[in-house]
């Protein structure tokens, strides 16, 4: 039976409008998967449902929980409910606890706010409520602080505020997307593990098509404030009937035609070859008396990469992917091991020269924090040029490089004169690519630069990214944490764990038979639609 | 996006800003009532009703007039001129106490900020510490105790004060823009720590240091009211607020208006000061501003 029924949901907020008649609804121990990219209204629709709107927002339509419309509570009425009969997980498990009180108060404030529960009866249920969620009380006291705990045991306890009261509906908005994917598996198995016992309804928000498949007894896909598809998940993904739908499933499983790598000229140095690279950091002290410890974040790796090859580097966080892209840039100094660049060892004390940085450029993952906001696009692109010294092009001729710069990654001329704020994500990281392009590298470090694309946007990004490495024979050392792409993008592939190489080879071959127990894990952990979709037939992936 | 926390202002251009400023209450009134001390600063440079040490002993402690507007003193002294002159002794020596603060301290911050974690900072933020620790008055008090009263010294005064107050501000804004990826890719470009300070660091926390001036100018405004008022700032017969009030102190029973009158000004210039301070802070916090609209 109908849980929560969401009728002709309209929102407008400053008078524009958001949500255009957006019609859902989620039984009782359904979960309903909601899919969108950025900008669909999928967070908004949620929001307007816990009625957390931002100020000068406006809804219209119905939201009935049970029969009983929310739109017409007023805020003290909400605060009964919110809680106890809708809880929620939000995507940032850092953020969403407090970090000045322990997770046990935490859990029993809730309870404590709604039912006017003792301390002790409190603290209780929120012991059970641990339990519940997988934090056992001989590993995880009621006394512990966030900070003592790792990303996913932290969304363990944001989740066991949401379902503390039992409440009949709880809302995930991307609950999963900061965490890595052997994390994700086992929060996702613990969400479906709730919803089966309590009966409760789910509405589970991500981007992710793959998570929703294994998850979702049905989904529901927005676009632009409206609902573009509603129904069972397997028919849904099976049939594509929709336009969007059909573009979306393509997109998130897209390949880039690429060009075989060339075989490497005879005697030509690789264009990046690391021996032995070890990267310390030195710990805090914990004794006056004793010299002060190290942790080692990057354990003696070495790799090399040839010119025109893709190599992916692979690896949860804290496994030193990024770390060790730092130590190859140069930006951080090495406690052994060498750099070579082209041949050239770097320097690892004085940093790498300005003639040996013109051979490698970065791309970052965050397409909004990139950018320095106060200069423009011509600023910002030419930004490498101070490497050139007095060669760097002046006048017209920096002009044409600056318009050719933009013209490859598929923007135009007239836009060096804008602000960053003035595109949108895809087209900052394009922007980014121009800036890596503009003094023509052989090597280029994309670190995680299309994870936080939507998947529409991702799909170009690495068409333009495969398109430029074979015209202009560019080497890429592709650092993710995304199987995915990196299955679609690179030649080679190593995995990396704890700060160390740990697998290496052609992608296509550790893909298909992984070595290392680690790599197989990794590679079982990620949700692949095809799996996911073949076990809604024998039943869910998750149970 | 967690890392959109702090200090770089969303990338809105000025008018946007300056719109803002024109909508916030507390910025106007605060411009307006500053923007009216400063052109009588300004203005008693080519006119003042009386020439300011012009004594007049058959009509001191006169009330207001419209001869005299705000009185006579003691010693028949024209108070309104006084007050004029006097607010441009305040507003130099607040400004160019401000202007120290700034000048050795923002570079001192960022300096600070480029080698974070080195010796260099530490030595650095704990010289700030020890001069931090000291009163600012104390610091005035010793500085002339040693080379004398005068305006000048008053400048040196409340110019080191205000050297650790911009150096700590301008680390703290800087440090957390040192972890921003499009720092990492100057460096990448091979810039060093000194251009990235100036063309990346510097135009990224200038709201906040612009608050921040307000602020200061203020308590320059305050601090040499109050050395004035001990005998410390300008002397005799350059009139100071602080001085003003001092020697009015004993008349309070007899002509109030002589004590009042530079008292007021002494409020109502820090009042504009803050109220603009406050209005700036506002307007750049982009938090504050959504939360408002």
């Amino acid at each position: 039976m109908t849980l929560l029924a969401i009728e002709k949901l309209t929102l407008s907020i400053g008078g524009v409008p958001i949500l255009k008649g957006v019609d859902l609804s989620v039984g009782k121990g359904e979960i309903l998967g909601v899919i969108g990219e950025s900008g669909s209204g999928k967070s908004m629709t949620a929001l307007s449902v816990m009625q957390l709107l931002p100020a000068g927002a406006e809804a219209g339509g119905a939201i009935r929980l049970d029969g009983a419309d929310l739109l017409g509570k007023s805020e003290r009425e909400m605060c009964a409910i919110r809680g106890r009969d809708i809880g929620m997980v939000f995507q940032e498990p850092m953020t969403a606890l407090n970090p000045l009180k322990t997770i046990g108060d935490q859990v029993a404030e809730t309870v404590r706010t709604h039912t006017g529960a003792s301390k002790a009866e409190a603290a209780a249920v929120a012991r059970d409520t641990l339990d519940r969620v997988g934090l056992s009380a001989e590993r995880f006291p009621l006394e512990r602080y966030p900070h003592e705990l790792s990303g996913g045991q932290r969304q363990r306890v944001v989740i066991a505020m949401a379902i503390a009261l039992k409440p009949r509906l709880l809302i995930a908005d991307e609950p999963t997307t900061a965490l890595d994917v052997t994390t994700q598996a086992q929060i996702l198995t613990l969400l479906k593990r709730l919803v089966d016992e309590d009966g409760m309804g789910m509405i589970f928000i991500t981007h992710d098509l793959a998570v929703v498949a294994g998850l979702a007894d049905r989904v529901a896909i927005m676009r632009r404030g409206e609902l573009v598809e509603t129904g069972p998940t397997a028919k849904v993904f099976r049939e594509l009937s929709h336009s969007y739908t059909r573009a979306l499933f393509e997109a998130s499983s897209h390949v880039p035609a690429r060009a075989p790598v060339p075989p490497p000229e005879p005697g030509a140095p690789p264009v990046l070859s690391a021996e032995k690279v070890v990267r310390d950091y030195r710990l805090p002290r914990r004794s006056l008396f004793q010299p002060a410890a190290h942790f080692r974040a990057v354990d003696g790796v070495s790799l090399s990469i040839e010119r025109g090859e893709n190599v992916g580097l692979v690896g949860e966080s804290g496994s030193g992917k990024s770390t060790l892209a730092r130590a190859i840039m140069a930006l951080e100094p090495l406690q052994g091991g060498a750099v070579i660049l082209d041949g050239e060892t770097l320097n690892a004390a004085t940093g790498a020269s300005a003639k040996a940085r013109r051979k490698m450029q970065v791309v970052f993952q965050d397409p909004y924090g990139s950018f320095d906001p106060r200069h423009r696009v011509s600023r910002l692109i030419t930004e490498p040029f101070h490497l050139l010294a007095s060669e760097a092009p002046t006048g017209a001729e920096r002009e044409k490089r600056i318009a050719e710069a933009l013209e490859t990654v598929g923007l135009s001329a007239s836009d060096a004169n804008k602000y960053p704020h003035e595109f949108s994500g895809g087209q900052r990281q394009r922007i980014a690519i121009a800036r890596a392009l503009i003094i023509r590298p052989a090597l280029i470090i994309l670190d995680e630069a299309v994870s936080a694309l939507d998947v529409s946007i991702r799909a170009q990004i690495l068409d333009l990214l495969a398109d430029l490495s074979s015209r202009l024979k560019l080497s890429y050392l592709f650092i993710s944490h995304d199987l995915h792409v990196v299955r679609a993008i690179t030649d080679r592939v190593l995995v990396m764990k704890s700060g160390r190489i740990v697998e290496s080879g052609p992608t296509e071959e550790v893909f298909r038979s992984p070595q290392h127990p680690y790599t197989q894990e990794l590679l079982a952990a990620t949700p692949t639609l095809e799996t996911a979709l073949a076990s809604h037939s024998a039943g869910s992936a998750f149970r | 996006m967690s890392v959109e926390a702090i200090a770089v202002a969303p990338a809105e251009k000025s008018d946007s800003y300056v719109r803002a400023a024109l909508r916030s209450p507390s910025f106007m009134i605060g411009a307006v009532i500053t923007a009216i001390v400063l052109l009588a600063a300004l203005m008693s440079f080519v006119w003042t009703p009386y020439y300011y040490a012009a004594q007049d002993i058959p009509n001191k402690l006169k009330g207001m007039s419209a001869a005299h507007w705000f009185g006579t003193d003691q010693f028949g002294r024209d108070i309104f001129s006084m007050i004029i002159v006097g607010a441009r002794t305040s507003i130099a020596v607040a400004l160019v106490a401000v202007g120290v603060g700034v000048v050795i301290g923002v570079p001192l911050g960022l300096w600070a900020a480029a080698k974070r974690g080195t010796l260099f900072d530490e030595l650095i933020m704990r010289a700030n510490d020890l001069v931090f620790a000291f009163p600012a008055l104390l610091i005035a008090v010793l500085i002339t105790a040693v080379f004398g009263p005068g305006a000048v010294n008053a400048i040196i005064a409340i110019g080191i004060f205000n050297i650790p107050v911009f150096a700590r501000l301008s680390r703290g804004a800087a440090l957390t823009l040192w972890t921003r990826e499009f720092i990492l890719a100057a460096r990448v470009a091979g810039k060093g720590p000194v251009r990235i300070s100036v063309e990346h660091i510097l135009p990224n926390i200038i709201n906040t240091l612009v608050v921040q001036i307000t602020i200061q100018f203020a308590l320059g405004i305050l601090a040499d009211a109050g050395l004035a008022y001990v005998g410390l700032g300008a002397q005799p017969p350059t009139p100071s607020w602080g001085k003003m009030l001092a020697d009015a102190q004993n008349l309070i029973a007899m002509a109030p208006h002589v004590a009042v009158v530079p008292g007021l000004a002494i409020v109502i210039t820090v009042l504009g000061l803050n109220l603009m301070g406050d209005g700036l802070r506002d307007v750049f916090d982009p938090r504050l501003r959504r939360s408002r609209q």
